[in-house]
């Protein structure tokens, strides 16, 4: 089967004949190893990213499911020659040691900020439960995400942000 | 692997009257698992996240592909607490109700509510056309329901009566992204309380001599809620297994009911 996606902003059509997930087409066809496959349950959010503007799981999302959908992956937000605030932010804090989390927690914290600017730190905690780190210890992460939810001086007067 | 994104419920039940054997795709989040895990082929899948009459959401009736994240919004109060509780924002955002319900595990979060409401499940197929389902008769057993293959869960139906008062809570090893050990739903209304349970037997269950008890009484007393949390820790069917054993289960169950009565006492 034929199926039609945009990742990233291109079009990247691709092949698929078996209930194969958006995870593995990321990786094996489309070329985009950024995304990263640990358990393929659910449960460590590694593999985290947009699916028309919705945070998912892209090992439970069927690929031929995506057929015509928007995905945005790690890729997309950042790259060696403009790191995106929360990679910006995770370098500064020291948030990363083997890194295999990292992808998830930047698109996962990335969707948080877009809808939330200024997260207390309970909405961050709670905006990252899927996601796991077994090396960190969660601590530079969070650090990273208070520099990050810190009022800017350019920022709108707050209170107004939902 | 034979795959149709259906576009209506016409759709959807035209595909499962030629092929009942298809499987349904809602958010995925607990079939992606088994065909990642037990290496699980679908001959055939019928994907419904599209169908538009599977959306809607008011008071009385909940769309069997309503998702979680919208749930956390219901006005349905421990409904909405028990949304918040469900797996990550990952699983949230796509995972139904309708596939909560076609899982129909022991533990899953939102069958205690449809039990305490005494909520019917709106099913269709294209033989049969609609049946409206009791809760306690749709769920039979342990992920076992009365669907018949070549049927689609269309909604939960809740009846006019539910009370207002009402609290969720579940127990498990830690506060995120956790399967319950145990899981609770109170409600108070005129007709008095009403006590659910979930992962405490094969299906979710009603905890009916406790619900006596406290209905019987004419207040809700110390000694009262120690014999309330006694009657239900005896009532409930729980199993030892990898998450808990069969003693905490039943004891958590008391404490968990004797405390969501004591938080929708008035
Ligand atoms: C990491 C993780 C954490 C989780 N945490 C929780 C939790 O805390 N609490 C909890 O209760 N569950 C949890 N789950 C399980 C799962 O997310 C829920 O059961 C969810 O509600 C399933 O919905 P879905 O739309 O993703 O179902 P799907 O996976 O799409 O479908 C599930 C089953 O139901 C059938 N089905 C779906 N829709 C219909 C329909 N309309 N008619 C007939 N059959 C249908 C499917 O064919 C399939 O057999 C978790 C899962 C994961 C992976
Ligand atoms: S690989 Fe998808 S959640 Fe772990
Ligand atoms: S940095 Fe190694 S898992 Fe998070």
């Amino acid at each position: 089967m034929i199926v039609r996606i945009t990742v990233n902003g291109d079009d990247r059509p691709f092949d698929v004949s078996g209930p194969d997930s958006l995870l593995s087409v990321l990786r094996r066809d489309l070329g985009l190893p950024g995304t990263k496959d640990a358990c393929e349950q659910g449960e460590c959010g590694s593999c985290t990213v947009e699916l028309d503007g919705a945070l998912v799981c892209s090992c439970l999302v069927m690929a031929v499911d995506a057929d015509g959908c928007e995905v945005t992956t790690v890729e997309g937000l950042g790259d060696e020659d403009g790191l995106h605030p929360v990679q910006e932010a995770m370098l500064e804090t020291g948030a990363v040691q083997c890194g295999f989390c990292t992808p998830g927690f930047v698109v996962a914290g990335a969707h948080l900020l877009d809808r939330n600017p200024h997260p207390t730190p309970l909405e961050v905690k709670e905006a990252l439960a899927g996601n796991v780190c077994r090396c960190t210890g969660y601590g530079a992460i969070t650090r990273a995400f208070e520099l990050l939810a810190e009022p800017h001086p350019g920022d709108a007067q707050t209170g107004e942000e939902s | 692997m034979e795959f149709v994104a259906a576009r209506d419920l016409d759709d959807a039940l035209d595909v499962k009257a030629d092929e009942p054997d298809a499987a349904l795709l809602a958010g995925g989040t607990d079939l992606m698992v088994d065909v990642n895990l037990a290496h699980h082929r679908p001959a055939s899948v019928v994907s419904i996240r599209r169908v538009r009459e599977l959306a809607g959401v008011d008071e009385h009736r909940i769309g069997a592909g309503v998702t979680w994240e919208q749930l956390e919004g219901s006005p349905h109060r421990a409904l909405a607490q028990a949304a918040r509780t469900v797996g990550s924002p990952q699983i949230r955002s796509v995972g139904t109700i309708g596939g909560n319900i076609g899982t129909a595990s022991p533990a899953g979060d939102g069958l205690p509510w449809i039990a305490a409401a005494d909520a019917s499940i709106v099913v269709a197929s294209r033989k049969r056309g609609e049946r409206v389902v009791p809760w306690n008769e749709f769920f039979v057993g342990v992920k076992e329901t009365s669907l018949e293959p070549d049927e689609v869960i269309i909604a939960v139906q809740v009846p006019g009566d539910v009370p207002e008062s009402q609290e969720f809570a579940k127990v498990g090893v830690r506060n995120a992204m956790v399967i319950s050990t145990v899981s609770c739903v109170v409600m108070r209304g005129d007709d008095g309380y009403r006590i659910a349970l979930g992962s405490v037997a094969p299906t979710p269950i009603r905890a009916t001599q406790a619900e006596a008890l406290l209905n019987s009484a004419r207040d809700i007393t110390e000694p009262l809620l120690d014999e309330l949390a006694d009657v239900v820790s005896r009532e409930v069917r729980p199993i030892t297994d990898h998450r808990s054993t069969e003693a905490y289960r039943r004891h958590a169950s008391g404490v968990l009911a004797r405390r969501l009565v004591e938080r929708t006492r008035p």
